[in-house]
């Protein structure tokens, strides 16, 4: 695997990822500006929500660039480790062993509160990436499994996925929060007009609707690929694929939910902390949906590599 | 004559482009060379606790703690690259000796500071095995650019030398990492 031609590949969907977002708030914002302030068409003589909108995408992204791996982890309720426990002391020196194997810094690590199986990584670059893993994985998994599943996380660093993986969740917080607010907006002055006004408020509305399934569909294509790579190159530093095939299998056997995951922060996971079907299958709608590629055919692509 | 400047300019730039690639790599090899020193060093002031506190309960096993600590003693006097490996590989087969003793002690597989240590032991073992890969690795990368033309004729005439290469025992080849850890496998 070439992990240049990775990286570079992850930044320009960031890039892209970044000016969509933005082109989509501007157009929310235009579409408000003209049907409740009346830019345009006789109303405000700026257009002050198109201004607004654009200054608070720039503001998210900028900011989201550089504390999103605090957000995802605080949003998480994930803490910091502590030195009297010794499976954090353990995950302390797996992500050692693993930091040398890779050659990259030690990410921060972190310890969610919850009894389900599972694991994330999110950071703009390895120098500032961090590494959540739940209490239910520590107690679950042993040590070779740990392993396997940091390796993966890692991995996920490595190949800058964590980058746009994290944009991706900072900017649907964005999108979320935006339509929620202009829906509202628009229940309550769109009624007042009519004509041509109306039709455009339609279309805001429209926008603001598919707006979350975009961000959806993108979370999506940005994970599913990455989560195969992700497998490979785990097993290219531990060098033992039993380790992360055992660990994806008592991940997946586990019945609890993940509380704290939301749609927003889904994909980040090893595998998806929402039990949802779509996630089981390779075909057609399920594809389109499902934002990690099916566990069973991950652990058998693990099961056929042979160590060494 | 402006384009043979131009032209001159850019190899010279080129040459200069390959150079300062070749320095980066030869410093990656020595920086991942001190790595394994570090894990090496880490383990050598690790044993003298573990044994310290296995010995209590490990009466019947003196010969098992004296390969140990004798193993131990060995590498950190070793005095030349080729004896440290040689020293070190003994040292490896000991600990995993003395580990396979103390499953037998439930007393000390109860115990949280034998626990504590083994965890530690088992650690560097396992960044000691990563250390040599990624030593491997960035050496083979190395060499590589020393090698591939028309790099080589940067490399040949600054007196760039190839590294050598990291090759593990027998024993050790297969795996690069253990579990010494006494936590039940499932």
């Amino acid at each position: 695997m070439n992990f240049y031609e990775h990286q570079r590949r992850n930044r320009r969907s960031t890039a892209l990822l970044i000016g969509a977002f933005i082109l989509l708030f501007a157009a929310i914002g235009a579409a408000l500006d003209v049907t409740v302030t009346g830019f345009g068409v006789g109303g405000a003589t700026l257009p002050y929500l198109t201004i607004g909108a654009l200054l608070l995408s720039i503001g998210i992204t900028v900011l989201g660039h550089y504390r999103g791996a605090d957000w995802v982890m605080a949003s998480l309720l994930a803490e910091p480790l502590r030195a009297d426990q010794p499976e954090h002391r353990e995950l302390e020196n797996i992500a050692s062993e693993m930091a040398i194997a890779s050659g990259l810094p030690r990410p921060r690590l972190f310890v969610i509160p919850d009894p389900s199986p599972n694991a994330l990584a999110t950071g703009r670059d390895p120098a500032h990436a961090a590494i959540g893993v739940t209490a239910g994985a520590l107690a679950r998994l042993d040590r070779e499994e740990t392993q396997g599943v940091v390796a993966h996380e890692m991995a996920h660093i490595a190949n800058r996925d964590t980058l746009v993986m994290t944009t991706v969740a900072v900017l649907f917080g964005g999108i979320v929060m935006l339509a929620d607010w202009a829906r509202r907006s628009l229940a309550v002055t769109g009624r007042r007009r009519g004509g041509a006004q109306a039709l455009v408020a339609a279309g805001a509305l429209l926008l603001v609707l598919i707006s979350p399934v975009l961000s959806r569909l993108l979370a999506m294509a940005v994970s599913r690929r990455r989560e195969y790579q992700a497998d490979a190159t785990a097993v290219e530093l531990t060098r033992n694929p039993a380790g992360l095939a055992r660990a994806l299998e008592t991940i997946g056997a586990s019945t609890f939910p993940l509380r704290a995951a939301t749609r927003g922060t889904a994909h980040l996971f090893i595998v998806s902390p929402l039990r949802r079907r779509a996630n089981e299958r390779e075909d057609g709608w399920s594809a389109l949906f499902a934002t990690h590629p099916p566990l069973a055919q991950r652990i058998a692509l693990l099961r056929g590599m042979s160590p060494g | 004559m402006t384009i043979l400047l131009l032209l001159l300019a850019a190899v010279a730039a080129w040459g200069v482009w390959i150079y300062n690639r070749l320095i980066a790599l030869r410093n990656q090899v020595q920086n991942a060379w001190k790595q394994i020193d570090v894990q090496l060093k880490r383990r050598h002031d690790l044993i003298p606790n573990l044994v310290a506190a296995v010995k209590g309960a490990m009466e019947f096993e003196r010969d098992t703690l004296e390969r140990v600590m004798t193993a131990r003693n060995r590498a950190v006097a070793a005095p030349s690259v080729s004896e440290s490996i040689a020293a070190e590989g003994e040292l490896t087969r000991a600990l995993r000796q003395l580990f396979a003793v103390v499953e037998n002690y439930p007393v000390l597989r109860a115990n949280e500071n034998v626990l504590k240590l083994q965890e530690e032991l088992t650690t560097t073992e396992n960044q000691l095995g990563f250390a040599r890969q990624f030593y491997n690795d960035v050496a083979m990368r190395f060499n590589t650019q020393q090698e591939v033309f028309p790099a080589s004729l940067i490399a040949n005439n600054f007196g760039f030398e190839r590294a050598e290469f990291f090759s593990a025992g027998e024993e050790d080849r297969a795996v690069p990492q253990v579990d010494l850890s006494l936590r039940p496998s499932r």
